[in-house]
């Protein structure tokens, strides 16, 4: 327990003392999200139409973002290593990179997402949800990503293959995300939503560091 | 031999690194008290071999026990008696040698005090160095962080890559010491180095 919040801090502690790389991801975010306006005009009803799909696209790409440095950085410098012969099992060293990447690629994106949603003329209720939705569905970013990112360690072009591999993986998140937040804009029951978005969680959180895990282990030898 | 005296054994262990065949029925027997000096020329197989012994990569053939119980069965049990430095100093650039050495044992399972983490870098001549990002750091430097942490590590397995590079005369010294304390007081090592080790209790694998 003590290693695993050791790596969360770690993790933390990097980001900090690099901060660029984190804003950049926050400024695509909010950057993109604000272009759709900017290029619509001032149609509001378009623009609350497009707006789930809008916002979940850019926090799908944002996220993807900040995946490339997850692992490459300490598979470089052989941390990797240490953390496969660390007494504590590696699945919860890794456990514990995948929440530092939703503390920091995931989590503000949800605090960011009430700002956003205002430029799209949403209303508070359609707000509330988009913030529940990206609250459940940020972590489910984070964690199938993670499989990607250990996937392409150490190859060539890893960020391009990876996008490849991630991206549609991210699909049903995209569809049952953006569908509770049109479906409350619209009037309709968002129950259903829910319920699959919290299932693909467990499922993501369940499968994902092991799989993360078995794949790092593959990289490292 | 008592059976609760630590041992690693290797049996008969083969390595193949693409099509090449690096070494073939390899059997060797460490135990406490002792050290391995793994000798060979470059490129034959001694990180190879380094990493088959940590459990980081598996050998095609043969098998390695640590007191009589597969490392493939009980790996944490391994990792908990094992510490293992490899070529790459796995060190945050971004981050002080006191951060660094924090993580490292955290990683490693061991609750040390910032006192005791300050005197390990003291030790290794790090005194007024502690606050700094690694990156400033020169390369001997950096090697000293990482052994800072054999002193706070209780493991009785050191695997060392090539522990004496980039290292200055005194700190070879230094660390030769620290060696041989850890082998007096009942600990293993197991090194690759290209110049001679003047240590009891050693004895040469020649690859």
């Amino acid at each position: 327990m003590n290693a695993l919040i050791a790596v969360i801090r770690r993790d933390l502690l990097l980001v900090m003392r690099r901060k660029s790389e984190v804003l950049t991801i926050l400024f695509f975010f909010m950057i993109v999200t604000s272009l759709f306006p900017l290029g619509i005009g001032a149609d509001t009803a378009l623009l609350r139409k497009i707006a789930p799909g809008v916002i979940w696209v850019a926090a799908l790409l944002s996220t993807m973002l900040g995946l490339q440095r997850l692992f490459a950085s300490d598979f470089a410098d052989g941390t990797l290593e240490q953390m496969a012969l660390s007494p504590t099992p590696l699945g919860l060293l890794v456990g514990g990179k995948i929440t530092a990447h939703w503390l920091v690629c995931g989590l503000p994106l949800v605090l960011l997402a009430p700002v956003i949603g205002i430029q799209f003329d949403l209303d508070t209720s359609t707000l509330g949800v988009l913030i529940l939705a990206l609250l459940i569905g940020t972590p489910i970013l984070s964690l199938i990503g993670a499989i990607g990112a250990a996937l392409t360690l150490g190859v060539r072009g890893g960020g391009v293959l990876l996008s490849l591999l991630v991206l549609p993986l991210y699909i049903p998140v995209l569809i049952f995300g953006a569908g509770a937040v049109y479906a409350q804009s619209v009037g309709l029951d968002t129950t259903g939503h829910f319920s699959v978005l919290g299932a693909l969680l467990a499922l993501s959180l369940f499968f994902a560091p092991w799989a993360t895990t078995a794949a790092v282990r593959i990289a490292i030898e | 031999m008592p059976s609760n005296q630590p041992t690693l054994r290797a049996h008969s262990l083969t390595c193949v690194r693409g099509e090449r065949t690096l070494f073939t029925g390899l059997s060797f027997e460490v135990v406490s008290g002792e050290w391995l000096h793994i000798r060979g020329e470059n490129g034959i197989g001694k990180t190879s071999l380094l990493r088959i012994l940590a459990g980081l990569s598996k050998p095609a053939a043969g098998s390695i026990d640590w007191n009589n119980c597969s490392i493939e069965a009980d790996p944490s049990e391994y990792h908990r008696n094992l510490l293992f430095l490899g070529h790459r100093d796995s060190l945050k650039e971004d981050l002080t040698a006191l951060e660094n050495l924090e993580i490292a044992t955290a990683l490693d399972g061991v609750q040390i005090s910032t006192d005791d983490a300050l005197l390990a870098l003291h030790r290794f001549g790090l005194r007024g160095r502690e606050d700094l990002p690694v990156n400033c750091l020169s390369a001997g430097q950096k090697r000293r962080v990482l052994l800072a942490r054999l002193l706070l590590r209780k493991a009785k397995l050191w695997i060392l890559d090539e522990p004496f590079n980039a290292l200055d005369v005194h700190a070879v010294e230094m660390l030769s010491e620290l060696i041989s304390e850890h082998i007096e007081a009942g600990g293993m090592a197991i090194m690759t180095s290209h110049q001679e080790i003047l240590m009891p209790n050693g004895r040469v694998v020649q690859l």
